[in-house]
């Protein structure tokens, strides 16, 4: 069993902080859903609200369409998995997976009878009698969410569970937690301020800053149809060019920046429309950064090679600007065509208006 | 590591002079203060009660007389066993373990609202209000329970007043206000350690029982205690071996018909002046609670290590 979940105006404040402006949030049951934020933006607040450890200041929290207010989170149909896991390490592993089970009075035998079951599903059978600190990293993650399937949630709530973990770990548990999501069919609400792992699970990601939402859409547009230049600068790398509109079209602008005209798309939320004499900036990927070789396209500029990068299957390009000396990155994907551009001179660089967006200028994350 | 190894690595840690400093003064404390002492009190305790002139003579034999005296009584008596003294032995163990149980309850849940739940300001002036009694000295405390607790008292002047009793109780008489000052005078000792373990505790698995379901008294008994218990052993068991030896407040508090076993060691040091029967007597106060503190230890799986922390 699934439940959607409802966040209607919540505010919650600590002291004169605000932790949490106006969240509005609907998260459909089933569905993997990510809070993707820089560290300290409330992420942890807001999951404590849908939990119930925390009361919003104002606006309510619903679940499966009940409104959640002074239901405790012993009452709640969620089930949380901490930051540092907080497992009980004076109990055994079975013990501690079947937890929920003894607080319900269920027999000892059953108790086992299911931890067996939920340690084939972690694929840790037989280890129920061993203790929590005889588990590496990888296992005790698995522990937790088996204690927390455990409970029979509707919604699990996952608070930056990888973090601990090693990379090559954590790129594995990736795969194990979505799996693990489509196989129980649950709501995962799941809070990271890794965005490879928002954009690789999620089916839906919101973009959190200070407290605000800045936007919620799946990974692919947050990606490509950024709605702000927080979320542009914060998900994935970006060229960032700063200048004033000088004319718009209707889905084209044309900005006048240090480096030169650019011309680029304009973002389809109406929140960002921008008109002629705005501060904007416009945004390019490094992935659409190429050297121009007598085609043309809309944007080019001079631009001399201080540093490059080979990794096997891709270049990555350090570009200084010759007119600004301003320093663009550009990368492409290693065909074996190209050779090495180390150290030249004054370059044709450029991009399509299509592979840039203008946005109204605001709040950057941090570099 | 190697015992050898040990010491080579506690020098070089410490330095020379520290480490010789720190060797000498726990050694000379160790030896001179609790060891020596022990060690005289104990060969008093067998050898037979003769003037300080007599020591070391042929008087001064040795015998387990005294020993045999607190079970057995007086070789004159015609009861068979010493009927008083092991009944008084008894009775101030037993009151020791009530009065660690009775701190125990008071203890754990002001050490755990002051470790879990108490913010800033408030926390420390429980702490020091906790803290600035025991300034007073234990005697002067003690009169003041008997004042408190006596028949012209606060306490039964209240009680009257109220009409919950229509004349004075006799809470010394009773041994209430003995329990109560017995119980009050070593609360800091229970306190301390459990805060200390409780604190250690991270706060998440108490929320993490909570979000699977656990009333709070469910979180305590599997999660808080089982983590505190290193804790509440050492606090029970400096709370229980003080109150086993404490003299003061039985001497003050305790009603004319109880006797608390310190009190016969110390009439046989003093009134009596058999110090060999008080050596004996108070070897094997000792020695009890000794036993009594492991054996308990031992049924609660707690380990020494582990109360050290
Ligand atoms: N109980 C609290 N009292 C005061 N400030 C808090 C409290 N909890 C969190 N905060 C503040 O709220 C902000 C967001 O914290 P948190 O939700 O933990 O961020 P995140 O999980 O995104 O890193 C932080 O600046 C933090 O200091
Ligand atoms: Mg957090």
């Amino acid at each position: 069993m699934s439940a959607d979940v409802k966040l209607e105006s919540v505010w919650i404040r600590f002291g004169d902080f605000i932790a949490a402006r106006d969240v509005n949030l609907h998260i459909k049951g089933g569905e993997f859903f990510t809070i993707l934020g820089p560290s300290g933006c409330g992420k942890t607040t807001l999951l404590r609200a849908v939990s119930g450890f925390l009361t919003p200041s104002e606006g309510s929290v619903l679940i499966g369409g009940e409104n959640m207010a002074g239901i405790g989170p012993n009452r709640r149909p969620t089930a949380l998995i901490f930051q540092n896991l907080a497992l009980f390490p004076l109990m055994t592993i079975w013990e501690n997976i079947t937890f929920s089970l003894e607080v319900k009075g269920v027999r000892k035998a059953q108790r086992k009878k299911r931890a067996d079951e939920l340690l084939e599903l972690i694929a840790l059978p037989g280890q129920g009698e061993k203790m929590v600190s005889e588990l590496s990293g990888g296992q005790k993650q698995r522990v937790a969410i088996a204690r927390a399937l455990c409970a029979q949630p509707e919604v699990l709530l996952l608070d930056e569970p990888l973090s601990a973990l090693d990379l090559k770990l954590r790129q594995h548990m990736r795969t194990e937690l979505r799996s693990i999501q489509q196989r129980v069919g649950i709501t995962f609400i799941y809070i990271t301020h890794d965005q490879g792992e928002a954009l690789t699970m999620s089916d839906h990601v919101a973009v959190m800053r200070e407290g605000i939402i800045e936007q919620v859409s799946d990974g692919t547009t947050i990606y490509d149809e950024p709605d702000t230049a927080f979320v542009a600068s914060f998900v994935g790398e970006n060229n960032r060019f700063a200048g004033k509109v000088t004319n718009v079209t209707d889905s084209f602008a044309q900005v006048s920046t240090p480096e030169g005209l650019i011309r680029a798309r304009c973002s389809k939320s109406p929140e960002s429309k921008v008109k002629t004499g705005d501060d904007v900036y416009v945004f390019v990927r490094p992935e659409s950064l190429r050297f121009v070789s007598g085609r043309l396209v809309d944007n080019q500029m001079k631009a001399s090679v201080y540093h490059e990068e080979f990794e096997g299957n891709m270049w990555q390009v350090f570009l200084d600007i010759s007119s600004t000396r301003k320093r663009v990155k550009m990368s492409y994907v290693n065909d074996g065509s190209i050779r090495s551009h180390s150290g030249e001179k004054d370059l044709p660089v450029g991009f399509s208006s299509e592979a840039a967006i203008v946005l109204p200028q605001g709040p950057l994350a941090a570099e | 590591m190697s015992f050898s190894n040990y010491w080579r690595a506690f020098f070089q840690k410490n330095g020379a002079t520290l480490a010789l400093f720190l060797i000498i003064a726990v050694g000379t404390w160790l030896f001179m203060m609790i060891i020596l002492p022990q060690l005289f009190m104990l060969d008093f305790s067998i050898r037979a009660n003769v003037p300080p002139p007599k020591f070391g003579t042929e008087e001064h034999y040795y015998t387990l007389e005294h020993y045999k005296y607190m079970i057995f009584g007086s070789a004159l008596s015609t009861d068979s066993f010493n009927i008083i003294d092991v009944t008084v032995f008894f009775r101030t163990i037993g009151a020791a373990i009530f009065v660690t149980l009775i701190d125990v309850a008071l203890c754990y849940p002001i050490a755990y609202y002051l470790a879990h739940s108490a913010t800033g300001g408030w926390s420390r002036l429980m702490v020091l209000s906790l803290i600035v009694p025991f300034w007073i000295n234990e005697i002067l405390r003690a009169f003041a329970f008997k004042i408190i607790f006596g028949s012209t008292g606060v306490i039964n002047n209240f009680l009257v007043s109220i009409g919950i009793l229509d004349q004075p109780y006799d809470f010394i008489r009773n041994d209430i206000a003995l329990w109560a000052g017995l119980s009050y005078a070593f609360i800091l000792l229970m306190i301390f350690p459990i805060y200390n373990a409780i604190e250690s505790l991270d706060k998440n698995q108490i929320e993490a029982a909570r979000d699977l379901g656990a009333p709070w008294w469910k979180i305590h008994w599997r999660v808080v205690v089982p983590h505190a218990k290193p804790g509440i052993s050492s606090g029970c068991t400096m709370v229980f071996m003080l109150t086993a030896g404490a003299l003061a407040a039985p001497q003050i508090l305790g009603g004319p018909s109880s006797l608390w076993f310190t009190q016969i060691i110390y009439q046989g040091f003093n009134q009596a002046g058999n110090w060999a029967r008080g050596s004996a007597y108070a070897i094997i106060l000792l020695v009890s609670c000794i036993v009594l503190v492991l054996v308990m230890m031992k049924i609660a799986k707690v380990k020494f290590g582990e109360m050290m922390k």
